[in-house]
């Protein structure tokens, strides 16, 4: 009798980075208005991936199209915030924060880590793919690992020879072990760089661990999938997995940007949820893809300018797939600024994801009550 | 007992280099421990930045830091003037000045606005407190990051007025609500020109491929608010230099300055929000301060000399007290490393580890600046930290780091005990001084290496490795 297991769920959030041109990516291909704004970068016809109700996909989402109808696709329309900034930087650190007013250093999933892992025990609870940490992860006392490269992952990479690194790194841990009666900034960057360790050592044995039948394309962030595939496979109680991908800052050559990237997003994305169905642990994983805002709705030749109002996905076997929330109106009577204008406001998408899925109180973490978007099945 | 002496002298002297630079090369811990302390503390201060490769050069090679469009840019440009200065110090006080003062391109967009702020404090960032203040209020970059464009006659906006009040001159409790809405009336009309325009300019970020216009100061007397005004006790038509003039007398501006020169210079305070409810961790040394600054007529720079020949500075036990940031630590691992010698495109990457370390330059996570202290410590920054100075250090390809091991061997001397070479390596990396826990972990891995006798380079460089790889490094 094989005893299964009841895994914790599990949120892999993909940032969008750069401003995904919404228009070109869930395309109004027959809507007047929509041919009249984009005369130079129209997905025409021809180009588009039909779906329904009369929207499209990008020709780079052929892959989303399959998980679609699947149902495992729920397109959230017109997300976005009161107020719209159009500064990549401040717009991502509003996304990261759920703070649209002020300036917030604390992270909506370093938040959410600390209420499932409220004394650190777990040093990956949390895992990043990338350089740094997103402000989204951030919150004080709150462990994170963030990987570059999970192959090559560690402390003191850079020392040469097996053997002598071997050395280094015991020697590290020696050196970091907290001595009785040292000061309490000492003894805290003693345990950070022994859980820093740790989190390494734990790390690495996931690509050992890991065997798959499944290819994934060759890009980065199929790289990136594939490592959250290789953690969460590893049975290391991670809950949340962290990525990014882009720049999807066409303001130029838009139309084959924007293909080449959602193809590359697209085609992993199939990749990691085969590698998820094939071991049987599809149902425990949700993917959250979201950018830090749309574009202007007029072309400015071969490519579009910072805009507001956006779509995020959620993705997933217990989603409910389907159109969330509307499309913005496309007449340029109803733009705001040259912009769609925005009609979801995400922090009701992030209390979907951390009331209903991470099963974390949201309130004090997106700072208020906001309207749920309810793309679970239920 | 001379060697006992000089050996405490030559702590002493990387203690300062630490602080009043950015750790020191073995040519500088040399150079500061033949003169006198008092005269080595003048000439930090008074060094002006001649810089090793100039400007003209750095944009020839980077056409981006011309235009100055993306933050990669302008402070990638910061960089060059921090690790190649021979005025560090005045490099210690423009950062200093940043994290209280801060101010985001990431609001702003614009890098130029941000290189000219930096100028700014490289200008008066030493000199009067009440000039320094006036140069901030007219700067073009503060003005937008703190909506003073938006501060009408007859209709205020608080930012700037609060802000100058709460967190750059005098901190909270020490005026009202009332004194921050006419601090505010005085600096209404104080703008930048064609304000409309750039304020739009500044939420819409397009590409702009001829870079970006500098915004100029503009003092609009039509929209400035001419009416009596009462502020901190004292009546009268105040304009915005006169609010600075009543801010500047203040006692409890004196003591905010100072407490802030503490924090950065000698030790960890409390955190900046902390401070109206608990008294200095160390009063003496503040008094210090406050003295030197009413006495010089507000100057910053007598402040600074009174804390740095103070004894509360000179204290061992400021020594290693504060936590690096990590802009510290790059800045320091490069000098350590050699610095750079002409352009290089690797000051990109350089200033992405510091982000990556958790301090974005020109991108402080708030107006309250950066947090500090153990705030930079996480399980990611370490592998950050660690990952960065050991692979800089380790880097045998340097010039720099080849005459660091070559030196380093000379100095132990041929058949050296591991001991005396991880001595002569902790000297050699700024007279770092460690545990005898870390030292014994250090003197075994040295005695590993395959040739005691005469190390190779490739050992020397990974006991190199491991030194920056400690706590100790990790504090200034």
């Amino acid at each position: 009798m094989t005893i299964i297991k009841k895994r914790e769920k599990v949120i892999v959030v993909i940032q969008l980075s750069g401003g995904n041109d919404y228009l070109n990516c869930i395309v109004p291909y027959d809507n007047g208005f929509y041919k009249d704004a984009r005369p130079n970068i129209r997905i025409t016809d021809e180009q588009v991936i039909p779906l329904d109700n009369g929207y499209g996909l990008n020709p780079g989402m052929g892959p989303i199209k399959d998980l679609y109808e699947q149902g495992k696709v729920a397109i959230i329309h017109g997300i976005g915030y009161p107020v719209p900034n159009r500064s990549h930087f401040r717009s991502m650190d509003i996304w990261h924060t759920a703070e649209p007013t002020t300036v917030g250093s604390k992270g909506w999933l370093g938040q959410a880590i600390k209420e499932l892992d409220p004394e650190g025990e777990n040093v990956v609870t949390a895992v990043n793919f990338g350089n740094g940490l997103p402000r989204a992860l951030a919150a004080p006392g709150v462990p994170v690992a963030s990987v570059g490269d999970l192959e090559n992952y560690g402390l003191l990479t850079g020392v040469s020879g097996t053997n002598q690194r071997e050395q280094a790194l015991s020697t590290f841990s020696r050196m970091y072990t907290p001595l009785l009666g040292s000061d309490t900034v000492m003894d805290y960057l003693g345990k950070t760089g022994l859980d820093a360790m740790r989190g390494a050592d734990i790390l690495k044995e996931a690509p050992q661990k890991y065997r798959s039948n499944v290819e994934y394309p060759d890009n980065p962030f199929a790289k990136s999938m594939k490592g959250v595939a290789q953690v969460h496979m590893a049975e290391l109680g991670t809950r949340i997995f962290y990525t990014q991908y882009g720049s999807f800052d066409s303001h130029t050559n838009e139309v084959a940007l924007q293909s080449a990237l959602w193809g590359d997003v697209s085609t992993s994305l199939a990749a990691f949820f085969q590698d998820l169905h094939e071991h049987g642990i599809g149902d425990e994983v949700t993917v959250l893809m979201f950018s830090e805002f749309g574009r202007r709705v007029l072309d400015n030749g071969t490519g579009t300018d910072h805009g507001s109002g956006g779509v995020a996905f959620v993705v997933g076997n217990q989603v409910k797939g389907g159109h969330y929330a509307e499309y913005p109106s496309i007449d340029p009577v109803d733009w705001i600024e040259g912009d769609l204008k925005f009609n979801n406001d995400f922090r009701g998408l992030y209390t979907d994801i951390l009331e209903d899925w991470l099963e974390v109180d949201a309130k004090p973490i997106v700072n208020g009550t906001f309207e749920k978007i309810k793309p679970f099945v239920a | 007992m001379t060697t006992t002496h000089a050996r405490i002298d030559e702590s002493l002297v990387a203690h300062l280099l630490r602080r009043a630079s950015f750790g020191g090369t073995t040519e500088e811990l040399s150079h500061f421990s033949e003169i006198e302390y008092e005269t080595a503390v003048d000439e930090l201060l008074n060094a002006r930045d001649t810089m090793s490769i100039p400007q003209d050069i750095i944009r020839r090679y980077h056409v981006d830091m011309s235009d100055l469009r993306t933050r990669p840019s302008s402070s990638g440009n910061w960089l060059y003037h921090m690790v190649n200065t021979d005025a560090p110090l005045v490099e210690k006080v423009n950062l200093f000045w940043h994290r209280i003062f801060a101010t985001g391109q990431t609001k702003l967009i614009q890098g130029k606005a941000m290189t000219t702020q930096l100028d700014m404090f490289r200008e008066f960032g030493l000199g009067k407190f009440d000039e320094l203040l006036l140069q901030l209020s007219k700067n073009p970059a503060m003005i937008m990051w703190l909506d003073n464009q938006d501060n009408h006659k007859g209709s205020i906006n608080e930012n700037y007025g609060r802000e100058i009040l709460e967190l750059f001159a005098m901190g909270a409790g020490n005026y009202t609500e009332e004194d921050i809405k006419e601090c505010s009336r005085a600096f209404t009309g104080w703008t930048v020109e064609n304000t409309d325009y750039m304020a739009l300019k500044m939420r819409n970020n397009t590409m702009r491929p001829y870079g970006y216009v500098n915004w100029q100061f503009k003092f609009d007397p039509e929209d400035h608010d001419d009416g009596e005004k009462i502020f901190l006790g004292e009546t009268g038509n105040f304009n915005g230099e006169d609010v600075i003039a009543i801010i500047c007398k203040q006692p409890a501006t004196a003591g905010f300055v100072a407490r802030h020169l503490y924090h950065y210079f000698v030790a960890d305070e409390l955190p900046v929000p902390q401070w109206p409810h608990f008294p200095p961790l160390n009063p003496e040394a503040i008094k210090v301060m406050t003295d030197a600054y009413f006495e010089s007529g507000y100057s910053i720079k007598a402040m600074l000399r009174a804390l740095l020949l103070s004894d509360s500075f000179k204290s061992e036990a400021a020594w290693n007290a504060r936590v690096k940031s990590p802009i510290e630590l790059v800045v320091g691992t490069l000098r350590l490393a050699g610095g750079y010698d002409g352009p290089t495109h690797d000051v990109y990457g350089h200033i992405a580890s510091s982000s990556f370390m958790g301090q974005d330059i020109y991108a402080p996570p708030s107006v309250e600046g950066w947090m500090g202290g153990a705030d930079w410590i996480s399980t990611g920054s370490m592998v950050q930290r660690v990952n960065f100075a050991s692979d800089i250090i380790g880097d045998l390809d340097r010039e720099g780091i080849v005459e660091l091991v070559e030196s380093i061997r000379a100095d132990a001397g041929e058949g050296a005990s591991p001991e005396s070479l991880v001595q002569a390596s902790l000297k050699h990396l700024g007279n770092i001084q460690v545990s005898d826990q870390v030292n014994e972990g250090l003197a075994e891995f040295a005695s590993n290496f395959e040739n005691t006798v005469r190390p190779s380079n490739e050992n020397i460089a990974s006991l190199l490795q491991l030194i920056v790889a400690t706590r100790e490094f990790q504090f200034v």
